[in-house]
C-alpha cells in the first residue's frame, strides 16, 4: 500500500512542494485528490532530500496546503494504447475526451519516449505528393522528414495544413495503414473545431487521433500533449507498420508554456526568458519522426509555429529551424496581397529534398528547374527594390521581364485554391512555363540539354 | 542513517542531468561514478564537503534519493586501439551499432559501459624485438584495421622501458599481452593493443612545429580564396539553413587528411544515418577506398542526454589525437559546437551557478580555448609530424554573429567561413560569404602555393578578391541609380565579378565533376576568368559596348566551365584561355 500525503509545504502556480516524502523517483507521476472529490495528476520534477517539486498537471487552482491528499504511482506517465485509439479525441495526458470508454490495454508506452538510435533509423528518401505547387516543387516534403510551417499570427497555416492532410499521397500508404495524428496545445477551440470539420468533410476521421489541450486548459498538460501525440505515433509507426502524419500545433505556445513553468521554477533563464533547455527539450520532440530500419511505418511530423511578431529570429522559430529539417515560411505581405498559401519560397527549405526528387522519384528535372527558380526570384527582390527608387519604367528590359516573371510566379505558381490538387508532372510544367517568360540567357542553373527538352519560351 | 561504505555516495538532489550526492567525500572531480540501481554513467563535476554534485549522461528518469552512487576510481576514459574507423559511438565511445543489439530502435539507459569490441582478433605485425628500450609513444606492433589506415599500437605516455618478453605476429584481442616492458625502477608492465586515456587531458607531444601546409579540401572557396591548413582551427558560422552541415560533410569527404572524425553534437539524427549510408558508398580520390574506412563518427543527436553533448566534444578530440601520435594528419569537424556550448549553459544553469553574457557560464572562452589549442602541427613523442585539424561549426541565433559562442570563438580561430544566409536564400552554394570571411592561413601557406600549385596563384587570388569588394561597392551605386547609367569599364566589372560568383564560387556538391576540385584545375579556371577580364578590358577601351562583349559565346563556356572541364583533363582550359584571346581579338577587329 502506497503512502498518501496530506500536507503540502507550498503551492505556486502549477508546482506544488512536498516534504518528508520517501522513496519517490524522478519523473514519477502523482495522484493528487482533492477533498471535494476532484482528482488532478501531477509529476515530479525536482527531489531535493526529502523534499519534492510535483508539477499539478491541471492547475492548482482551489488547492490549499492540507485540503489534499497526494499519492505516488510508482511510474512515469505511461499512455495505454491499441489500434482503437483512431478516430478518438483525448486531452493533453491522454485521458478521453469524447465521452467514450477508456482504453484499455496491456502495452503501455512512456510519454517521454527514448531517442532513437542513428544506426537504427533508415534515411528518408520517398517524395510525398502535397499537390501543393511551391512545397512539392521547391520545398519537397519527404516521408518521414519534419518540416515545420512557419506562419505568423492571422496567416492561413491551418488551412495549409489541412490541405496537406487531405491531398498527401505518401509512397505504400493505403486506407489501412494511414493515419493522422493531430496535436494541438493552446489553440483556440474554433481553430479546434476547424480541423476536426475539415477531417471529417474529408472523410479521414476514423483515420485520425487527437490531443487536444485548448487555449484556456491548462498549460501543465500542454507540455504533455506533443509527447503522448507523438508516442501515439510511434506506437502506430512502428508496432502497426502504419504511415503517420503527425500536425503539432502551435508550438509556441508549447515553448511559452515550458517558459511559464520554468520561470515558476526559478530557473535562470536565457534568450528573452525562455530556459537554457528550450533547445534539448524542442529536440525531444521534433527528433521523434522518422523512419527505422526493418520498419514498413513512418512518422512524418508538420509542426506549425507563429512567429511572434513575425520574426523569424525569434528563439521559437529559431531554435525549430536547427532542429527540423527545413521549414515552410508563411508571409504576411503575401497574405495581404491574397495569395493563398501565402509561402515565402526564398527562407523557405527542404533538407531531404536533394535525395528524395529527381529521375528515380519525381522527374529528371525537378533539381535544376527548382534551383532555376530560387535563383531567378531571388533576383526578382533586387530588379523589385531598384524598381521602387528608379521607376519601373527606367528598368531595363531584362529586368522588365524578370518583374513580370516575379509577378507571374506569385501569382499562377504559389497561389491555388485549396481545392486545387496539383500532380507533380502538373507542378514542374507550370514552373518551365512561368520560367519561360525570362530569356533563355538567364536560365543559368540548367543544363542545355534541358532547356532545350523543357524551356517554352520563344527561340532567341 | 544507514553504514555506508566509503565508496558509496547517497542521491540527494535530482534535477534533469544534474544530480548530487552526500557521503562523497572520498571522491574525486572528474571521476567517472555510476548512479543508481541502474547504474546510470555520470561524472563528478564539484565537491564541497561531503555532497558531490554528478552530472549523468543519461535520461534520469525514475531515479530515486537515496539511491547509491558508486566510485569507479577512473576519469572519464576512452579505450583506444584498433575498432574505432568505420565506426559510430555516443558521446563517450559507447557503440551505437553495440547499442542497437541491446535494444532495437530506442537508446535505453542503464546499459552501462560499453566500448570498441574486445573480442575481435586483429592480424597483428609485431615490429619491436627483446632487448629493445622503448620510449614513451613508440610503435611496438601495427594493425591493417582497414585498408586505408594502419593502426599503430604506441607506448602509452609516460611509460618507457626495455622489452623482455614479446609475442610473434598472429592474431591478437585488444587486451591480449603483446610484450612486457621492464622499467628502469624494475617494474613490469604489460603492454597489449590498446592503452587508455582522459578525455579532458591533452596527449603529450614532443613540440609544435609552425603551420607550413594547407588542408586542401576541394572546395574552391576555401582552398582558393581562405585555405585551411593542417593544424589550423576553422570557425564555421551560420544561421539554420545556411549549409553548415552540408560544407562540414564536403569537408569530411574531400579534405586530405588521413583521419576524419566527425562529431555530430546535437545536431539531427537522420544526418547522422545519411553519413552511415552515403561514406560507405564514396570513394576517397587518394586511396581508392571506401571514405568510411578512414572515418570516425560520434554522435549525440538534440535529442540524446545533454551531458553527454558536453563529452562529446572531448571523446572527438582524444580520438583525433590519438591518431594524430601515429604520425596521422587527422582533421575533427565539430558539427556544433554551440549546441556544446549550450550545454554548458544547460548544465550550469541547473548547478546555479552565476550566468555571465546571455546565461552562458563565465568559463565558456577558457572551455572553447582549451578546446581549439588542441589543435596544432607537431612533431610527436616519436619524432613524426602529424597534425590536428579542428573545423568547428557554430550556430549563432537568428544568424547574429554578436552572440557569445561566435565572439569568442572568432578569438581563438585563424580562419573563418562566415556563411551568409543571402547567399543561401539565393541558393549560392556554398554560401561562404566572400567578402567577411578570413583566413590569417594565406601568408603561412604562400610558399607552400608557390611552389606546389603556381607562383602567381596567391596575385590571381587577390585579384579577384578585389574585383569583387569593387562590385560591392559598385552595387551600392546600382541599387540607387540603375545598371544601364555605369561606365562601360564600370559594368564589366560588375559582370566578370557575376562570373566570379558563378563559375568559380558556386560548387555543386551534388554534381559529380564539381564536388571536388583539384587545386591544379582551380588555378586553371582563376586563369580562364583572368583572360576574360583582361580581353574583355581590352575590348572596353576601344569603345564596344558591354552587351556586345557579354553576347560572346565564350562567357557561358566560362560559367560552364566547372561541370564541362573535368579534374584529369584540364589542359582543356588552356584551350579556353585560347579562345578567349582569339574570339576578342576578332571582336576587336570587327570594330576597328
Amino acid at each position: 500500500m502506497r503512502k498518501e500525503y496530506l500536507k503540502l509545504e507550498k503551492v505556486e502556480g502549477p508546482l506544488i512542494v512536498l516534504s518528508n516524502i520517501e522513496d519517490v523517483a524522478y519523473d514519477e507521476m502523482a495522484n493528487i485528490k482533492l477533498d471535494n472529490g476532484e482528482l488532478r495528476k501531477g509529476k515530479v520534477i525536482k527531489i531535493d532530500g526529502s523534499n519534492v517539486v510535483v508539477q499539478v498537471f491541471e492547475g492548482t487552482a482551489g488547492i490549499s496546503t492540507h485540503n489534499v491528499s497526494v499519492k505516488f504511482t510508482g511510474e512515469p506517465l505511461t499512455l495505454p494504447l491499441s489500434k482503437e485509439i483512431l478516430g478518438r479525441t483525448f486531452n493533453g495526458i491522454g485521458e478521453p475526451m469524447d465521452g467514450a470508454y477508456q482504453i484499455i490495454s496491456q502495452d503501455k508506452y512512456n510519454v517521454n519516449g527514448r531517442p532513437i538510435n542513428p544506426v537504427a533509423r533508415k534515411y528518408p528518401r520517398d517524395f510525398i505528393q502535397t499537390g501543393v505547387s511551391a512545397i512539392d516543387a521547391l520545398m519537397t516534403l519527404i516521408r518521414g522528414q519534419k518540416l515545420p510551417i512557419f506562419s505568423g499570427n492571422g496567416i492561413a497555416h491551418n488551412e495549409l495544413a489541412v490541405q496537406i492532410v487531405k491531398q498527401a499521397k505518401i509512397e505504400g500508404a493505403t486506407n489501412d495503414n494511414f493515419a493522422v495524428v493531430f496535436g494541438a496545445m493552446g489553440v483556440r477551440h474554433d481553430d479546434a473545431s476547424y480541423f476536426m470539420r475539415s477531417f471529417e468533410a474529408a472523410g479521414v476521421l476514423d483515420h485520425v487521433v487527437m490531443y487536444l489541450n485548448l487555449a484556456d486548459d491548462p498549460i501543465t498538460e500542454r507540455i504533455s500533449t506533443p509527447r503522448c501525440a507523438l508516442t501515439a505515433a510511434e506506437y502506430l509507426a512502428f508496432e502497426h507498420d502504419m504511415h503517420v502524419l503527425v500536425i503539432l500545433t502551435d508550438m509556441t505556445s508549447y515553448s511559452e508554456a515550458l517558459r511559464e513553468i520554468s520561470s515558476t521554477r526559478g530557473e535562470v533563464p536565457s534568450r528573452k526568458g525562455y530556459p537554457g533547455y528550450l533547445y534539448s527539450d524542442l529536440s525531444t520532440i521534433y527528433e521523434r519522426a522518422g523512419m527505422i530500419k526493418g520498419k514498413e511505418g513512418s512518422i512524418t511530423l508538420i509542426p506549425i509555429l507563429t512567429m511572434p511578431n513575425d520574426d523569424i529570429t525569434h528563439p521559437i522559430p529559431d531554435l525549430t529551424g536547427f532542429i527540423t529539417e527545413g521549414q515552410i515560411v508563411l508571409n504576411r505581405e503575401l497574405n495581404q496581397k491574397g495569395i493563398y498559401p501565402p509561402i515565402a519560397i526564398l527562407p523557405s527549405l527542404s533538407r531531404l529534398m536533394k535525395d528524395g526528387i529527381g529521375a528515380d522519384y519525381t522527374r529528371d528535372d525537378h533539381a535544376d528547374l527548382a534551383n532555376q527558380i530560387f535563383s531567378s526570384y531571388s533576383k526578382v527582390q533586387d530588379v523589385r527594390s531598384l524598381a521602387q527608387i528608379i521607376g519601373e519604367d527606367d528598368l531595363g528590359d531584362i529586368d522588365k521581364l524578370f518583374l513580370k516573371f516575379g509577378r507571374a510566379f506569385e501569382e499562377k505558381f504559389v497561389a491555388q485554391s485549396n481545392f486545387e490538387n496539383r500532380s507533380i508532372a502538373e507542378t514542374l510544367d507550370l514552373g518551365w512555363k512561368i520560367l519561360s517568360i525570362l530569356p533563355k540567357s538567364e536560365l543559368d542553373r540548367l543544363k542545355p540539354e534541358m532547356i532545350e527538352k523543357y524551356y517554352k519560351g520563344k527561340k532567341e | 542513517m544507514k553504514k555506508l561504505n566509503e565508496y558509496f555516495g547517497i542521491v540527494e538532489l535530482i534535477n534533469g542531468p544534474v544530480v548530487k550526492g552526500s557521503n562523497m567525500a572520498s571522491f574525486k572531480v572528474n571521476e567517472m561514478v555510476t548512479v543508481g540501481e541502474r547504474e546510470l554513467i555520470g561524472e563528478v563535476v564539484s565537491l564541497e564537503g561531503d555532497v558531490a554534485t554528478v552530472q549523468v549522461y543519461e535520461e534520469t528518469e525514475g531515479l530515486r534519493a537515496g539511491e547509491k552512487i558508486t566510485s569507479t576510481g577512473n576519469p572519464l576514459s576512452l579505450n583506444l586501439g584498433p575498432g574505432m574507423l568505420g565506426n559510430m559511438f555516443d558521446g563517450i565511445q559507447r557503440p551505437l551499432k553495440k547499442i542497437q543489439e541491446i535494444s532495437e530502435i530506442f537508446i535505453p539507459e542503464g546499459i552501462g559501459l560499453l566500448s570498441i569490441d574486445e573480442d575481435m582478433e586483429w592480424e597483428t605485425c609485431i615490429t619491436a624485438k627483446e632487448e629493445d628500450f622503448l620510449m614513451p609513444g613508440e610503435v611496438y606492433a601495427t594493425v591493417q584495421e582497414t585498408l586505408s589506415i594502419v593502426h599503430k599500437i604506441m607506448v602509452p605516455p609516460g611509460v618507457k622501458g626495455k622489452i623482455i618478453e614479446i609475442k610473434p605476429n598472429g592474431k591478437y584481442k585488444l587486451r591480449d599481452t603483446v610484450a612486457v616492458l621492464e622499467t628502469q625502477s624494475g617494474e613490469k608492465i604489460n603492454l597489449t593493443l590498446m592503452q587508455r586515456w582522459p578525455v579532458r587531458r591533452p596527449r603529450p607531444i614532443s613540440k609544435r612545429i609552425p603551420i607550413y601546409k594547407p588542408l586542401v579540401t576541394g572546395q574552391r572557396v576555401i582552398d582558393t580564396f581562405f585555405p585551411l591548413a593542417k593544424g589550423g582551427t576553422v570557425g564555421l558560422p551560420g544561421g539554420f539553413g545556411t549549409g553548415k552541415t552540408v560544407t562540414q560533410h564536403q569537408l569530411a569527404k574531400w579534405s586530405d587528411a588521413d583521419i576524419i572524425v566527425y562529431i555530430g553534437c546535437g545536431e539531427r539524427g537522420n544526418e547522422m544515418t545519411n553519413v552511415l549510408e552515403e561514406f560507405p558508398a564514396l570513394i576517397d580520390p587518394r586511396t581508392n577506398r571506401p571514405l568510411m574506412e578512414r572515418t570516425i563518427l560520434i554522435a549525440n543527436t538534440s535529442n540524446m542526454p545533454v551531458a553527454a553533448r558536453e563529452a562529446s566534444i572531448y571523446t572527438g578530440i582524444t580520438m583525433a589525437e590519438y591518431f594524430r601520435d601515429m604520425g596521422y594528419d587527422v582533421a575533427i569537424m565539430a558539427d556544433s559546437t554551440s549546441r556544446w556550448a549550450e550545454a554548458l549553459r544547460e548544465i550550469s544553469g541547473r548547478l546555479e551557478e552565476m550566468p555571465a553574457e546571455e546565461g552562458f557560464p563565465a568559463y565558456l572562452p577558457s572551455r572553447l580555448a582549451q578546446f581549439y589549442e588542441r589543435a596544432g602541427c607537431v612533431e610527436t613523442l616519436n619524432g613524426e609530424e602529424a597534425s590536428v585539424t579542428i573545423i568547428g561549426a557554430v550556430s549563432p541565433p537568428g544568424g547574429d554573429f554578436s552572440e557569445p559562442v561566435t565572439e569568442n570563438t572568432k578569438r581563438f580561430v585563424s580562419a573563418f567561413l562566415a556563411l551568409d544566409k543571402k547567399l543561401a536564400y539565393a541558393r549560392h552554394y556554398p554560401a561562404i560569404n566572400y567578402l567577411t570571411s578570413y583566413s590569417a592561413y594565406v601568408t603561412m601557406l604562400e610558399e607552400w602555393y608557390r611552389e606546389n600549385v603556381a607562383p602567381d596563384m596567391m596575385e590571381l587570388r587577390g585579384k579577384m578578391i578585389r574585383l569583387l569588394q569593387e562590385e560591392e561597392k559598385l552595387n551600392e551605386i546600382v541599387q540607387l541609380v540603375g545598371e544601364d547609367v555605369l561606365p562601360n569599364d564600370q559594368a564589366l566589372v560588375l559582370e566578370i565579378a557575376r562570373t566570379i560568383k558563378k563559375a568559380f564560387l558556386q560548387q555543386n556538391a551534388l554534381h559529380k565533376e564539381d564536388t571536388y576540385v583539384t587545386l591544379k584545375k582551380q588555378y586553371k579556371m582563376l586563369i580562364v576568368i583572368n583572360a576574360l577580364y583582361e580581353n574583355a578590358l581590352k575590348c572596353v577601351k576601344i569603345g564596344i559596348p558591354i552587351s556586345t562583349i557579354r553576347k560572346e559565346e565564350v562567357f557561358e563556356e566560362v560559367i560552364k566551365m566547372k561541370y564541362d572541364v573535368p579534374n584529369d583533363q584540364v589542359e582543356l582550359l588552356d584551350a579556353l584561355s585560347e579562345k578567349i584571346v582569339t574570339d576578342y581579338e576578332q571582336l576587336r577587329l570587327k570594330y576597328q
